[in-house]
């Protein structure tokens, strides 16, 4: 199976000298644990106050693109945070990460949710003002907000023991 | 009845036991925990950094405030009581955890900051409603929110964490004072 010759490449991480030497500390892990989940809560609050814009509640009288403007930079922001931290967190155990299906659901869904949100919604909330079918403004909010919740719940259950 | 006898008797009644042993309903509670930060802390740092003039700055703080508030309260309302499972859950060992009491205290004061904030600048806040960067009150406590907001992330990370458990002896003076570990003396 093609999955099986990435192997290789998760075991060097967990055994690579960075994480060797990051094991050596006993805060360090739960720091960079600590600053994922704060990452989470900034990916939070920048996801949703667009997709509760989409479904007309939280700040329905701004105009959407202007919303989804100023959630913009938090948004990249949060993810700088997010993606650096999240691999380190990935790096320290990754073997156990290859075996554990939640790992592969969260990689998943974070391609697909990246991918959706910085095209199809971007696309539809910088549309002109009143051209987007409302129907369909909620939809694309809906599966924006299922997509970002499997992200989270696969990355809750990745962290189990 | 001390707290740590309460929290004894607490742990023996039937609920603490099953959701104790559970499989799925602890699991499934702690992901409610976790996941519903994005729309508690997500909505209210979206306010707080409103008020420290960086984000949405043409949209009247009040707007900001009054539109995002029911989420955030939705928010704290799903995080009270999945917290209150988690701690039900294990009530001595969560009351004697260190960061379990960091964390409340850090509550406490964010619930103070709030509070202050709301009895003070934000009564005239049609005088400065429109401002892009808020007075400089409005930012402190933009500013003192986020940094609690984020404490109190990293002692409820730590809770999992069990280095200064009373179980682990011996253990710094200070440590099982601020624990309240009951250390033999005889």
């Amino acid at each position: 199976m093609a999955l099986m010759s990435l192997l290789p490449f998760f075991e060097w991480c967990e055994n690579s000298d960075l994480i060797v030497a990051m094991r050596g500390s006993l805060w360090l892990f739960p720091m960079i644990e600590s600053v994922h989940l704060m990452g989470l809560a900034l990916v939070g609050g920048a996801v949703l106050m667009v997709d509760l814009r989409l479904l007309g509640f939280g700040l329905r009288r701004q105009p959407v693109a202007q919303v989804a403007k100023e959630a913009q930079p938090w948004l990249l922001a949060s993810l700088g945070v997010m993606l650096p931290s999240g691999f380190l967190l990935f790096m320290a155990s990754a073997v156990k990460c290859f075996y554990l299906p939640a790992f592969w659901v969260k990689m998943a869904s974070l391609s697909v949710a990246l991918v959706f949100t910085f095209v199809v919604r971007r696309h539809l909330a910088m549309a002109p003002e009143g051209s987007v079918n409302p129907l369909r403004a909620k939809a694309v909010a809906l599966v924006s907000l299922s997509l970002w919740s499997s992200v989270a719940i696969a990355g809750r259950l990745v962290g189990f023991p | 009845m001390s707290l740590l006898r309460f929290c004894e008797w607490l742990a023996s009644t039937p609920g603490s036991i099953a959701l104790h042993e559970s499989l799925y309903v602890y699991l499934i509670v702690s992901t409610v925990h976790v996941v519903t930060l994005t729309l508690f802390v997500g909505t209210a740092v979206m306010l707080d950094l409103r008020l420290l003039g960086v984000t949405l700055r043409s949209v009247p703080v009040s707007e900001v405030a009054g539109r995002l508030w029911p989420w955030t309260a939705m928010g704290f309302l799903v995080m009270i009581v999945s917290g209150a499972l988690l701690f039900y859950a294990n009530p001595p060992p969560r009351y004697q955890n260190i960061f379990f009491r960091a964390k409340m205290l850090l509550l406490v004061l964010a619930g103070i900051n709030a509070l202050v904030f709301h009895r003070t600048v934000y009564r005239n806040v049609t005088e400065w409603d429109l401002d892009p960067v808020p007075p400089g009150r409005a930012r402190a406590a933009g500013g003192l929110a986020l940094l609690f907001w984020a404490a109190t992330i990293v002692s409820g990370r730590m809770i999992a964490y069990d280095w200064f458990d009373c179980s682990k002896q011996p253990q710094p003076k200070i440590v099982n004072v601020l624990a309240g570990c009951v250390t033999d003396t005889r």
